[in-house]
């Protein structure tokens, strides 16, 4: 058993088509969450603003630059996120195959390590 | 698309499809046995042709071989006419029965009529989905014992004309309480191995916190379920710090706090908080011990007063000489050592915990701190040859060695 982040991933295109159906949307992810809860795997759940709306704090320099805007050129954009704690990575990725997601979304499965061990 | 794991949607779906088969069939062990055949038949189907939906196929294939079933118990002939033309239940699982039929399973799986091994197993493996060979692993038996205790469960139901149903408002309290314990014994199981080499089995308490979330969610307004978890979540949270890399135990004062789980201590107050609504109750006063330690930053810095007040209050609501015995630990840190012997005597002289290494363990340190050594040797020494877990036995013959 373990801790795993689904992260959601939405491109242009993925959230244009999730924001006209975004009534829709909600609804199925509310009825994801409840189910998440009631298997007894639910630990945190949040969906996330425009990421032109977010602000990168960059520490390449010798002090930290903030810019306003998306992160980067990245074309996959972070737009929330589920995290679950289920019996193995297998039951991460049948969870995952039902997050609501747009077409062309994608979700990174990524396991978390105990406070007992270190990421590797 | 690649194939599904069976396992994984199993883990997922087999309360929900195990519950609206005994709904639909009104026969426990006939649901169970169907849903089983189900899985078998994945195993040899998904590989070769995976499902598009593999919740969807495991219900309506599960559903098909109870319907074979019924059909071949020619006796049942009426029951299958009623059936076969009553459309008694749609492919489509209706969410606002299905919680009550997931709650049904719980307290059928948990019923009084069944042995405690039984309930243990049965819960394990319809409630939460594990295979024979996983609770054979989490409880150190055989895989042939624990299919018989599951195949005696289900024609004790059967025999017993346990109805699908929740209890009655009369019995729901006992009913619950039932419940709970059945779920605090596979908790206790994983924290506190009662025999074998490891001490701690996370994988194991894990299964009885998520049988607890899935009850909180159901009964969200029944404190004591609260309480259960946040005792689960605020215990499981030491256990990143309990055993060494080599599994073997470290004691309270010596464990390094900072491998706490921060955010199981937060989930298991958030948890006390909810149980807290009317009054705690027996599970919601041990959270609350449990929550004492989580806030000190040592051994020295706890609050022992306030885990000596709730002691004595969980010594009221559910005495047991195991509360007992820990009252009196809790006042060996808040008022020394004789006071807590004379409790602990107490508790040698009424007998009710003979044979378990718990009360010669206590004493022996209560009278190593009182520096009646010789006296501590061989109350150390029963206590490691009482008991049965090795690792725990270790760490007695140590102190035990300390003395000389």
């Amino acid at each position: 058993m373990a801790k795993y982040l689904l992260i959601m991933r939405g491109t242009d295109a993925s959230n244009a088509a999730m924001m006209a159906n975004i009534d829709e949307m909600m609804a199925t992810s509310r009825q994801f969450i409840e189910d998440l809860f009631k298997a007894g795997v639910y630990v945190a759940a949040e969906g996330l603003d425009d990421p032109a709306k977010g602000v990168v704090v960059d520490f390449s320099g010798d002090t930290p630059v903030v810019t306003d805007g998306p992160y980067g050129e990245t074309k996959e954009l972070f737009g929330g996120f589920f995290l679950i704690d289920v019996a193995s990575k297998e039951e991460a990725v049948e969870w995952a195959t039902r997050v609501p997601a747009a077409p062309g979304a994608k979700v990174e499965v990524r396991r978390v390590p105990g406070s007992d061990e270190t990421p590797n | 698309m690649g194939t599904p794991d069976v396992e994984a949607v199993w883990r997922i779906e087999s309360a929900r499809i195990v519950a609206a088969l005994t709904r639909f069939t009104g026969d426990f062990g006939l649901a169970e046995d169907a849903a089983q055949e189900a899985v078998a038949e994945a195993l040899v189907s998904w590989p070769r042709t995976p499902p598009a939906d593999p919740a969807g196929w495991l219900m309506a294939t599960a559903r098909r071989r109870a319907i074979d079933t019924i059909r071949r118990r020619v006796a049942l002939r009426d029951k299958y006419a009623e059936l076969a033309a009553g459309e008694v239940v749609h492919e489509e699982i209706d969410p606002d029965r299905i919680d009550d039929d997931v709650l049904a399973l719980m307290f059928v799986s948990c019923h009084p009529v069944l042995s405690p091994e039984a309930r243990v197993a049965l819960t394990l493996r319809v409630v939460a989905g594990l295979s024979s060979q996983e609770i054979a692993r989490a409880f150190l038996v055989s895989v042939p014992t624990v299919q018989a205790r599951i195949t005696r469960g289900k024609k004790t139901i059967a025999a017993a004309g346990v109805p699908f149903e929740l209890p009655p408002p009369a019995e729901r309290r006992d009913r619950l309480g039932g419940v709970l314990s059945v779920l605090y014994v596979i908790f206790t199981e994983g924290a506190t191995a009662t025999s074998g080499t490891q001490l701690v089995r996370p994988d194991v308490a894990y299964e009885a916190i998520r049988l607890a979330r899935t009850l909180a969610a159901l009964l969200p307004d029944e404190p004591e379920v609260h309480g259960l978890l946040a005792l689960f979540e605020l215990t499981a949270a030491r256990f990143p710090a309990r055993t060494t890399p080599d599994g073997s135990p470290v004691l309270l004062e010596d464990q390094d706090r900072r491998r706490w789980d921060v955010s199981a201590i937060h989930r298991g107050l958030a948890a006390l908080a909810k149980a807290s609504a009317g009054g705690l109750g027996p599970y919601g006063l041990q959270a609350a011990i449990a929550a004492t330690h989580a806030a000190a930053p040592s051994v020295e810095a706890t609050d022992w007063d306030k885990i000596v007040v709730l002691y004595e209050a969980l010594a009221r609501v559910a005495p047991s000489p195991i509360v007992e015995l820990n009252r009196a630990v809790a006042i060996a840190m808040s008022s020394g050592p004789a006071e807590a012997l004379a409790i602990v005597d107490d508790l040698v002289v009424s007998d009710r915990l003979s044979g378990s290494h718990l009360v010669p363990t206590v004493r022996g340190e209560l009278l190593t701190r009182l520096g009646r050594r010789p006296e501590a040797r061989a109350e150390l020494e029963l206590a490691a040859r009482l008991c049965a877990n090795e690792r725990e036995r270790s760490v007695l013959l140590r102190k035990v060695a300390e003395l000389d």
